[in-house]
């Protein structure tokens, strides 16, 4: 494999990691509402990810870092076509990051009321549109030869968006829960438990619906392989959840991510961003690479510093791997 | 306005606002890391009072970091995507590095600090609070050597119209970033020494002008403002050093940044530094200017002695235009200034302005914490309600010389983005007029949307933060830490019943 494919995996890799672990984040900020009764349990969903929230966004930002570094134009054209998509997708990031740090520092309900808003919009928004984003790349945008985006700001839209958008929320609503009913103790995580039965097969039908759209139209041989393996292990999250197994599902319902993430990135390769008026301006993977010394350079940095990354946040999660429940939860002290 | 306008005034309010909370975090999050270690060796109760309490200040301004930090990370595509394509071979590396193995460490282990006082070993704790102040401090070198690089280009060959990356060494090493670190780093910690005066001068006067020297409280805040006005200082010295060095290296590199930061018009040698001027420095004849001036001193941060000659703008404009031309490239990508002449000059008023103002508050600042040693020696609290009043006062300045430094920096390199350097040591004939690097494909009525949400929502997070802050910092210990001074309990033993957490959101 050369160097630029290498690094096309490494990006799918990062987003994957990404869409991994701020899925169940996303998921806890938008069943917030809707998983807690009081101001106790809400804080007991927010100190689920308390600890973590900020390092799994790190994944987004070395995402995006990465595509800059080893694909300068496909960081250019993406986030330039989709400039208002993404700029809504910022607002929300900010708010929700601020919420999780500010929640707690003043003792009204007004207050807490507030952040709490901020936090689910914060939540349902970067995950429909983080979805909508990725899935509007793979199947491709209105570029012109020199990679601007033709047309108005909307005129990126397609179908597609609005399954990619319903994918990743779907998936992060069902790893949310899981996440929870691991993570919690008490009523919470018997709630989360339920919820995450029921909602369990319709959650995934968008993504389902995703890769089977991408698959007819852009798809090869073994992206089929990679869309039936996330179908199976989708299935199988399912079937042992519906036996009350919350963990080895939320195991599968990651195998089925990092097998759809494999399967769309692969309908995508060996383009990084097709242009959708002529196949001749899409953004290749060779075409759009950097030069092989800085991919060598960067080649270096990551293998040393993706294992490291790796080890201290899965101590972090060690460290932080005990259930919590309203019991744990200390007073409200503010000055 | 059209969208090359609009993109710059964006850039430049997302940037100055991430940079308020930028040096704030980097210079508090090493002094809590000290106070803790001091806890930790020596276990005095009032170091952990002062580790929580300044600790938590720093985590309200942390988050305002991080959020902005974001859209940081991303307005180089949206709104400068030719800039990126340009000069992303070498530029998205330091960026990338800055993700893996700067950010990741921060958060994680920020995360691990704050989460884990009752769950980590008190050792594993403290490495927790150094690996994260490290990382912030690694960040900055990080995004500084990549902004360096736009000042002073090393390290690449240029190969079909683009830079590309030869040698990540050189870009590491540039002397404008050995250079640019430091003073950056030193301006921080001006911020965090002043910010710890201010606040523990106002609790002194406030509280403590009679109390017993040996109040719990009175000690915390004693502590702070010393150890605040002592870095301040040393701060304010290290930022005089790194800046001249700085000078001379803009001399070399920058010529024309170099006559615009004295709005000087016309050769001089000896050159003389102008103190302030009263008129339009912007005059291109140089009448009816009025200033300060001491002679020779703009010759000696120029090049160390006090006769070099500095060239004025009026001769330099002459040589830019032999060297890089008269006017833009006839390119549609230029938008309205194609085919148009060159202005190599940039804002003076700016530029001029800008310099003398780091400089100023700068100066303000490190007069205020010699102040405040001075006043607080031998355990005195001063008297009269100016004394807090002025040291809150003071804690705006080191954040606009912050400000004004970056202005003037950025603003100096005009017009240009990336900085064609004849000089030896910088690869010339690459450069990038700041008006090819916007992004061709976004409206004008987009870049303008987002100007207008991003600014109200930082207006308004602003509020918020300041709100926090100030409600934090008043309640002082108390606030973070109820059992401080209560029972004089050796720290770490009174822990709260086994079960619940130390700490929760
Ligand atoms: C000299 C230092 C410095 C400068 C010039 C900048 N930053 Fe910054 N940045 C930091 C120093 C820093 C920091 C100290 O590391 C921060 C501030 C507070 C924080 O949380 O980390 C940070 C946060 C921060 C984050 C969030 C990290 C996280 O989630 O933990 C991002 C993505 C960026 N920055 C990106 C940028 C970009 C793209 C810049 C260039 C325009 C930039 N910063 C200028
Ligand atoms: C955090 C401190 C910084 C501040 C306060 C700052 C300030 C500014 C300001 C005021 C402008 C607008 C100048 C103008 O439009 O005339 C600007 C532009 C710009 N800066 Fe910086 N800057 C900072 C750091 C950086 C860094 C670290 C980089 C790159 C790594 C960078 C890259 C740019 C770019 C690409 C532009 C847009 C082009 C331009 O208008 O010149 N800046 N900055
Ligand atoms: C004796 C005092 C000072 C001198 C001689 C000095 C000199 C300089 C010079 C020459 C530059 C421009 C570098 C370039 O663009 O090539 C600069 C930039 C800057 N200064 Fe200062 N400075 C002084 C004080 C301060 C103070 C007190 C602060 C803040 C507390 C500060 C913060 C900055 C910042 C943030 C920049 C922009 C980043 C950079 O290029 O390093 N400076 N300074």
């Amino acid at each position: 494999m050369d160097l630029a494919t290498f690094w096309f995996c490494v990006i799918a890799l990062l987003w994957l990691g990404y869409l991994f672990l701020e899925g169940f984040d996303f998921g806890v900020g938008m069943l917030l509402p809707v998983l807690s009764r009081t101001n106790e349990e809400r804080r007991v969903l927010v100190n689920t990810i308390g600890p973590v929230w900020d390092g799994n966004e790190v994944w987004l930002i070395v995402a995006g870092g990465a595509t800059f570094a080893a694909f300068p134009g496909w960081y250019a054209s993406l986030f330039s076509a989709a400039y208002l998509p993404l700029l809504l997708v910022l607002v929300a990031l900010i708010l929700r990051g601020v919420a999780f740090e500010y929640r707690g520092k003043v003792d009204t309900d007004r207050w807490r009321r507030n952040w709490d808003r901020a936090i689910v919009f914060g939540s349902w928004v970067p995950a429909l549109g983080v979805g909508a984003l990725l899935a509007t790349n793979v199947v491709g945008m209105p570029l012109d030869a020199q990679g601007n985006r033709v047309g108005s700001a909307l005129a990126i839209i397609r179908p597609e968006t609005a399954l990619g958008a319903l994918a990743v929320a779907g998936f992060s609503l069902l790893h949310g829960a899981l996440f929870l009913s691991l993570k919690t103790d008490g009523d919470v995580r018997r709630r989360a438990a339920r919820l995450a039965m029921r909602i369990g097969p319709v959650a995934l039908l968008p993504l389902a619906a995703l890769l089977a759209v991408v698959q007819l139209r852009h798809g090869s041989a073994p992206t089929a392989v990679a869309a039936g393996l996330a179908a199976l292990a989708a299935v199988g999250a399912l079937v042992v959840l519906a036996s009350g197994r919350a963990g080895r599902a939320f195991a599968l319902l990651g195998a089925a991510l990092a097998a759809s993430v494999i399967s769309l990135f692969g309908a995508l390769y060996p383009d990084v961003l097709p242009s959708t008026l002529n196949p001749a301006y899409s953004l290749t993977v060779h075409g759009t690479a950097s030069s092989p010394y800085t991919l060598t350079v960067m080649t270096w940095v990551a293998a040393f510093g993706t294992p490291a990354v790796l080890v201290y946040q899965g101590w972090t999660y060690w460290v932080f791997r005990k259930r919590i429940g309203t019991n744990h939860i200390p007073p409200v002290h503010v000055p | 306005m059209d969208v090359l306008d609009i993109a710059r005034w964006q850039f430049g309010i997302t940037t100055v606002y991430h940079f308020l909370m930028v040096p704030l975090t980097i210079g508090l999050s090493v002094l809590v890391a000290v106070m803790q270690t001091a806890w930790f060796r020596t276990g005095k109760p009032h170091y952990l009072a002062m580790t929580k309490f300044w600790g938590k200040l720093m985590l309200i301004n942390f988050a305002m970091g991080v959020v902005t930090g974001i859209v940081q990370e991303f307005q180089f595509g949206m709104a400068w995507s030719a800039y990126s394509r340009f000069v992303g071979d070498v530029f998205g590396a330091p960026l990338a590095m800055e993700g893996l193995v700067a950010f990741f460490v921060e958060s994680t282990f920020l995360g691990l600090w704050i989460f884990g006082w009752d769950r980590l070993p008190r050792a594993a704790h403290l490495a927790c609070i150094w690996a994260a102040a490290l990382a912030t401090n690694v960040s900055a070198f990080f995004i500084l050597a990549a902004n360096s690089w736009m000042q002073h280009p090393v390290g690449i060959a240029f190969v079909d119209g683009r830079p590309r990356l030869t040698s990540i060494w050189a870009v590491l090493t540039n002397p404008t970033v050995l250079a640019t670190l430091p003073h950056t780093l030193a301006g921080s910690f001006a911020v965090a020494g002043t910010f710890l005066v201010g606040v523990a001068a106002w609790h002194l006067a406030r509280k403590h002008r009679d109390t017993p020297k040996d109040h719990p409280d009175r000690t915390v805040w004693r502590a702070s403002l010393r150890l605040g006005a002592w870095v301040g200082l040393a701060a304010f010295a290290a930022v005089a050093v790194s800046g001249d060095v700085q000078g001379k290296l803009m001399f070399q590199q920058q010529p024309m940044k170099m006559a615009s930061a004295e709005a000087l018009c016309n050769t001089e040698s000896p050159a003389s530094f102008s103190i302030f001027a009263v008129g339009d420095v912007a005059r291109r004849d140089c009448e009816s200017v009025k200033s300060v001036t001491v002679p020779a001193l703009l010759s000696f941060l120029a090049h160390g002695d006090f006769s070099t000659e500095v060239k004025g703008v009026n001769q330099l404009i002459g040589e830019y235009q032999a060297k890089y031309g008269t006017t833009y490239p006839n390119d549609p990508a230029l938008g309205s200034l194609a085919g148009k002449p060159i202005n190599y000059v940039p804002s003076l008023p700016v530029t001029y302005w800008g310099f003398r103002l780091m400089i100023g508050f700068g100066g303000i600042a490190a007069l205020a914490a010699a102040l405040a040693l001075w006043l607080t020696r031998r355990d005195r609290v001063p008297r009269g309600r100016w004394f807090h009043r002025a040291a809150l006062a003071a804690i705006a300045t080191p954040f606009l010389a912050n400000s004004f430094g970056w202005i003037f920096t950025e603003m100096g390199r005009q017009p240009f983005v990336v900085v064609p350097n004849p000089n030896p040591s910088g690869v010339d004939g690459v450069w990038l007029y700041t008006a090819q690097a916007v992004s061709r494909g976004v409206s004008a009525g987009e870049m303008l949307t987002s100007v207008i949400v991003l600014t109200a929502l930082y207006a308004a997070l602003a509020a918020v933060e300041g709100f926090l802050l100030v409600r934090y910092a008043r309640a002082g210990v108390p606030g973070v830490m109820p059992e401080y001074g209560a029972a004089p309990s050796p720290a770490g033993e009174d822990k709260p019943a086994e079960d619940v957490l130390a700490f929760a959101y």
